[in-house]
């Protein structure tokens, strides 16, 4: 392929990436419930983007492969599994106490995804020029945000994105500098995430039909501190 | 061949558990899997033993990504043994529950879900591959962990997921990470875990480095080391009795063996400072989980937290040198798995017994169930590292291993924080075991001690006497003397720990 298209499906990858992690801040900032789960279908579709620019640009067989799975089995399989298995009230929550104001956590995410551009900086210097681009250091940004969403949350939908954007952002480093997976393990790894999806889902509606609530962070009662004795429980 | 047929074996059993038939059909096919996965187990264990790893026929399609050396012979003997003694634990302990027939199937469905997902980690040797499966254990176990559907248990279960998931997102960065070292040092081999050892000293240290750390702090948190540790007593303490055993005695470590595969790769690289860091997050957790000891209220909290601290003694064993304290730290892994899941089946006999899971509620166990308060005397004994058992001489030997290698410091802490958690264990049981019946209004023990009041004294189910005697015999027996093939296999285990 000739130069000019090598340079144009870099600077669309280049795209591709830099809308990934503005997804991860909106997923950060969105209230809605429902928005998380909206943005995090875009933020997959991005990721399969970025695998189908980066086959493309290196002729790799495998990443069509990547950027097919993620096609399917997120922006489709997720939210039909997620109606299949949890109660229909956790689209309809808002979140209006979040843990951190939304300017402070849209701060502090801001703060990780620079730490991530030096964080990535050794992993790209040490590996062959042609693995280098924005993913790996964008893809660490991904699994910070992902984490940090996991504590500042204390909705189930929101908890459950953020460690589904986790993933997608290891998954997002990993298809630049690993690139010969075999395909039966990316395959493996896509359904460990409709697992991850499924199980959640029958948590959370366990959660809701026994406690009654579905703000699952907000779940204190187990500590060691002595306030107050655990509840007697006998088996049942 | 017979790799293929263990881990067939419990899936094969999840499809017929859940096949609507009488009582005991349930609990009968799975006690039958789980002994016939034991001697297939133990037959690999003694060929591996004899010095015949079973690696050599398999190397077609997707077979190379099976083998079996010693180290992974010996974690899958663990998991068939606690799975074997758990299953049977568990007729008895669900029997006494008292469940709807479903409920009780979905249990045992689950229950071989979980072990098929263990049985998979040290067989398999493509590192994604083992991320996968540890993954599935995670999933397959938090609904087994959610199952008594209580406030607690779901809330345990919420954080279980949350924060294994959590760590398995880093983790499977490291993993590609890994994988990109093993590419760029121009290995075009299969990504398993012996060719990840060739190929270790033309890596790039960086990404060796930050895979390794990517990988150990990931998969720490569900091993249990502090400061990832939070979600494993509550976890370990609100899942179902047998559920603990094999969550406590053997999750735990099939996850670190994981990690103690990075070792001998670590080693290959030029200063790569993997024990130092495997010395640290020990000490940490076991002086953590120390002194979180002395204050439980919550006995299966007080096993739980001992798991924690038992991992981090393996951690720092290793962390000491593991060219020295391997054997020591190998024989701890044992003798840890074949105690712990003693001490969660004792601990739900007395929960079975008492109804509570709180330290101060139980007093004069010995009278009310006289099986189960000597049960919980003699676990907690043994995991405590009181001498005759197989704790003490794993941990004397660790101690004496670090000692000879002179880090003075690192064994004394590590030697203090194991007599501190002696004393929290030994106290809680000593007044649950032997302590008088406090009087309910003002706590002040009953003056009249001569005349006791007649105890209503509880029958403990037969299959849980049973899997208690059974997994009794190795915590006695290994104290004493450890049989020829297992010696043969702990220095096998060993020598896989170094380069």
């Amino acid at each position: 392929m000739s130069e000019t298209t090598n340079q144009l499906l870099d600077n669309l990858n280049a795209l591709a990436v830099g809308l990934f992690l503005l997804t991860a801040f909106g997923i950060v900032a969105m209230r809605q419930a429902r928005g998380v789960l909206n943005l995090f279908i875009v933020q997959s579709l991005l990721l399969a983007a970025s695998a189908a620019l980066l086959g493309l640009r290196h002729h790799s067989e495998h990443l069509y492969g990547v950027a097919l799975v993620n096609l399917i089995s997120k922006p489709i399989i997720v939210p039909w599994l997620l109606r299949k298995t949890s109660p229909s009230e956790i689209y309809t929550r808002r979140e209006i106490d979040q843990v951190l104001n939304i300017p402070t956590a849209l701060l502090i995410a801001l703060g990780l995804a620079i730490l991530s551009y030096f964080l990535g900086q050794p992993i790209l210097n040490a590996v062959a020029s042609e693995f280098r681009g924005p993913n790996v250091p964008i893809g660490i940004a991904g699994l910070l945000i992902g984490a940090f969403t996991l504590t500042v949350r204390r909705e189930a939908l929101p908890l459950l994105i953020g460690l589904l954007v986790m993933e997608n952002g290891a998954f997002l480093a990993g298809i630049s500098i690993a690139r010969n997976l075999p395909m039966l393990v990316e395959l493996a790894i896509a359904t460990d995430g409709l697992i991850i999806v499924f199980i959640s889902g029958v948590l959370i509606r366990a959660v809701q039909k026994h406690i009654g609530t579905t703000a699952v962070g907000e779940l204190s009662s187990l500590k060691e501190s002595a306030d107050e004795p655990p509840a007697k429980e006998a088996i049942e | 061949m017979t790799v293929i047929i263990i881990l067939l074996l419990p899936l094969i059993a999840t499809g017929l558990v859940c096949l609507p038939f009488k009582k005991y059909w349930a609990s009968g096919v799975t006690v039958v899997s789980s002994v016939a996965v034991l001697i297939l187990s133990a037959r690999i264990a003694l060929q591996t033993a004899a010095g015949n790893p079973v690696n050599a026929t398999l190397d077609a399609g997707m077979l190379k990504w099976i083998s079996v050396d010693g180290l992974s012979a010996l974690i899958l003997l663990l998991i068939a043994f606690v799975g074997t003694t758990a299953a049977i634990y568990s007729v008895g302990y669900m029997a006494h529950q008292n469940l709807k027939p479903w409920k009780l199937r979905l249990y045992y469905a689950n229950y071989n879900l979980f072990v098929f997902s263990m049985l998979a980690i040290p067989v398999l040797a493509e590192p994604t591959l083992v991320w996968i499966v540890v993954e599935l254990t995670t999933l397959c176990s938090a609904l087994l962990v959610s199952f008594d559907n209580t406030r607690e248990a779901l809330e345990a279960a919420w954080k279980y997921v949350v924060l294994s998931l959590m760590g398995a997102g880093m983790a499977l960065f490291g993993f590609l990470v890994l994988f990109a070292a093993m590419q760029a040092s121009g290995s075009t081999d299969t990504y398993t875990w012996n060719n990840l050892i060739t190929a270790a000293p033309l890596m790039p240290p960086v990404l060796l480095q930050t895979a390794f750390l990517l990988i150990l702090i990931g998969l720490g948190t569900k091993v249990g080391l502090v400061p990832m540790h939070t979600w494993l007593p509550d976890a370990h303490s609100q899942a179902p009795s047998p559920v603990c055993a094999l969550l406590s005695g053997i999750e735990t470590t099939s996850i670190l063996y994981v990690i103690l595969r990075l070792f001998p790769v670590m080693q290959g690289s030029p200063h790569s400072h993997a024990e130092r860091w495997a010395l640290v997050l020990g000490l940490l957790s076991v002086g953590t989980a120390a002194f979180l000891l002395l204050q439980v209220r919550d006995y299966k909290r007080m096993f739980a937290f001992s798991t924690v601290e038992h991992m981090g003694i393996i951690l720092a064993a290793v962390g000491l040198g593991a060219s020295v304290a391997g054997y020591s730290a190998m024989m701890q892994i044992v003798s840890h798995c074949v105690t712990k899941s003693f001490c969660f089946f004792a601990a739900g006999a007395a929960l079975m017994a008492t109804g509570t899971r709180e330290i101060a509620v139980v007093r004069g166990l010995i009278r009310k169930s006289p099986v189960a308060g000597a049960a919980l005397v003699f676990g907690g004994l043994a995991i405590a590292g009181a001498p005759p058992f197989a704790v003490f001489l794993s941990e004397f030997s660790i101690l004496k291993a670090g000692l000879m290698q002179k880090h003075y410091v690192a064994t004394g802490l590590l030697a203090i924080f194991i007599v501190i958690a002696f004393f929290g264990i030994m106290l809680h049981i000593n007044r649950m075991v032997f302590g008088a019946p406090e009087n309910k209004n003002n706590g002040t023990p009953e003056p009249n001690h001569s005349v006791p009041e007649p105890v209503a004294t509880f029958h403990l189910p037969f299959s849980c006497r049973l899997a208690l005697i059974l997994a009794a015999v190795p915590v006695l027996v290994l104290g004493f003397y450890i049989p020829q093939p297992l010696q043969d296999l702990l220095t096998q285990t060993a020598a896989a720990l170094t380069k």
